[in-house]
């Protein structure tokens, strides 16, 4: 009987063969990196520059974001156009809080008030402003501004039972309302500018190598235990009741569960890991602004799921890191054809391979 | 006869869609451990009938009484199949992305909320259980097979287990045999007769062999109201049922 059990549950944790792979893989780029950049001298050529770093510390942050995506379109079918809003808005908390970091050294040098503020004759710092001079704060919010959102969001929306087209087209309209919100001026937040011109985090020069050796070392582990966490919870049994919705979802309410529920928890927790790539990227990238939050962001994260293969989670990583591979190949070598091989590239995958890159070599492998 | 000694008990049911009554006036009773048997022609009002009993419908007027005292028109969807309705649809539908075990672990009787979920986990009672089903069903051999491998009749049991999972009191089986070869169509009668007595077993069918075989009361629907009632020789020497189904 026992052994029954462990044969059908503990199955598919240590079918995870695919994770396992990409764990180690990751593991693997975190030791690389430091070694590459701090011990390879720079006039090596095996040298690993900050542009290289900073490379691979944005297609780890997109692998996060594309990780968020899968959890509720792979696994319980909700396909949302909108995931870009919640990586921004992580990605915003952060940049307030390196704004506030500034202090006196911004062009100004008004020891508060940040330069665009200054700029636009505020006096004083708005209300929501404040505490996000202290970093625990700032992680606070990364967390929970994007989780309010999810939240509130997904109960309207789920609520009233709306799903499918409607649903990808509400979350579209969703980040475009945000972005021309974040575009004005009087929201507080550098109207088109947005924020940039950071200086350090919790003391660290945001600039020297090292900082960018340990934000990139972060992030690897923030997107393994992203990783780990949405692992368990797909093999939980919870797990089985979202694929359940996704395959059948008035059948899954006939039986009992409250899909509008798990919709929405799985949904506050994609949410959640979008938002904090997003805070992730900020630091990385030196820049944050409403562009951000443009609707085609938010469908590019869905064709990097869709390429690397959906309902696998490792897949949309590896789907993440290859097309945004692809795109700063192509639009530095080739600028105006990347827009037509992303849609090629997608109509490709969604016509030839329905189960991505990754079910392209499991077929061979015949793992399920 | 009071409303107490009733496992179901509908009473002046009338649903309108946009003037089209689907349910007029309906009456009717099922008794605990009964198997209950409704046929009638397209559009007599059979599915309608089981949106109302299971929540997806509310009736513009009639009572809908369960168990003990328990208003079925006052409950969620959710909170009628706690009350200990399940119900089996027409098409057969059963998680096509997971496997006859897993489907039958999902149907288990047991806390449904996100977070208990999350942390669930079989216990040897509970996977008893679920041996026990598939054997009932006749899957035992199947239990790691997905659920779109499944032939149409292994579906319907399939689903069929899953209702038992919950330990339900009333079974609602909408067209169980449509569908189905010979062979399977004899496999659910048995297996529907074997489950009444230890619940209410409650069957919507067309197929009027298949009733006869499994039946002791009929009923019979006609736009929205019972027509006849009474075991299968009554109801097929009905003037009433005559004229509806034959035209004569």
């Amino acid at each position: 009987m026992r052994e029954k059990t462990s044969k059908v549950l503990g199955g598919s944790l240590q079918k995870d063969k695919g994770g396992a792979r990409f764990l180690a893989v990751l593991a693997l780029v975190a030791i690389a990196v430091p070694v590459l950049n701090q011990l390879v001298p720079a006039s090596s050529a095996a040298h690993l520059s900050p542009y290289g770093i900073t490379l691979i510390g944005k297609y780890l942050c997109y692998g996060m974001l594309a990780l968020s995506v899968d959890l509720i379109w792979g696994y319980c079918g909700i396909l949302s156009l909108g995931h870009a809003a919640f990586f921004s808005l992580g990605g915003y908390a952060m940049g307030m809080y390196l704004m506030r970091q500034i202090g006196p050294r911004g062009v100004y040098g008004d020891p508060i008030l940040p330069d665009f503020m200054v700029f636009l004759n505020y006096k004083s710092l708005p209300w929501f402003w404040h505490g996000f001079n202290h970093f625990s704060f700032a992680v606070i919010m990364m967390i929970l501004v994007p989780a309010l959102l999810a939240g509130v969001f997904g109960w309207f929306a789920f609520r009233s039972r709306v799903t499918g087209v409607y649903f990808s087209i509400i979350t579209q309209a969703l980040t475009y309302a945000l972005m021309l919100a974040f575009f004005r001026n009087d929201m507080g937040f550098g109207g088109n500018n947005g924020f940039t011109d950071f200086k350090d985090i919790l003391g660290f020069d945001l600039h020297s190598d090292k900082t960018r050796v340990v934000l990139l070392v972060i992030t690897a582990a923030m997107l393994a235990v992203s990783y780990i966490a949405f692992r368990a919870i797909v093999d939980s049994r919870a797990g089985r009741v979202m694929r359940a919705i996704r395959d059948a979802e008035s059948r899954t309410r006939f039986i009992g569960y409250p899909v509008e529920s798990f919709k929405l928890w799985i949904f506050v927790f994609s949410g959640i890991i979008a938002g904090l790539a997003g805070a992730l990227y900020v630091p990385q990238i030196g820049i944050i602004n409403p562009s951000e939050f443009a609707p085609i962001n938010s469908i590019e994260a869905v064709i990097w799921v869709a390429v690397g293969g959906r309902g696998t989670l490792y897949g949309a990583i590896a789907g993440a890191v290859l097309v945004n591979y692809a795109k700063t190949y192509l639009t530095g070598a080739f600028p105006e054809i990347w827009l037509f091989v992303l849609g090629a590239m997608f109509v490709l995958v969604t016509l030839f391979l329905p189960r991505g890159i990754i079910g392209l070599v499991t077929a061979r492998t015949k793992d399920r | 006869m009071s409303v107490r000694d009733k496992r179901l008990y509908l009473e002046d049911l009338t649903v309108s869609f946009d003037g089209f009554k689907a349910l007029n006036k309906l009456s009717l009773y099922v008794d605990p451990g009964e198997m209950l048997c409704i046929i009638g022609p397209n559009g007599a009002g059979k599915t309608t009938m089981m949106d109302v009993i299971t929540g997806k419908t509310k009736p513009d007027s009639g009572t809908a009484w369960f168990g003990d005292g328990i208003n079925l028109l006052q409950l969620s969807e959710p909170a009628i199949v706690a009350a200990g309705i399940a119900r089996k649809f027409q098409k057969p539908t059963v998680f096509e992305q997971l496997t006859v075990f897993e489907n039958l672990e999902l149907a288990l009787a047991g806390s449904r909320s996100f977070l208990k979920t999350l942390r669930a986990r079989i216990t040897p009672a509970q996977h008893q259980r679920i041996d026990e089903v598939l054997d009932i069903i006749g899957l035992s051999d199947h239990r790691t097979s997905l659920g779109r491998i499944l032939a149409h009749g292994q579906k319907q049991w399939l689903e069929i287990g899953m209702l038992l999972m919950q330990n339900p009191e009333l079974l609602l089986v909408d067209e169980p045999v449509a569908g189905m070869t010979p062979h399977e169509i004899e496999r659910t009668a048995e297996l529907l007769r074997s489950l009444a007595g230890e619940h209410s077993v409650v069957v919507v069918e067309h197929d009027m062999a298949f009733v006869r075989s499994i039946a002791k009361r009929v009923t019979v629907l006609h736009e929205g109201s019972v027509i006849a009632e009474g075991d299968m020789d009554k109801v097929q020497n009905d003037s009433r049922v005559r004229e509806v189904y034959l035209g004569v």
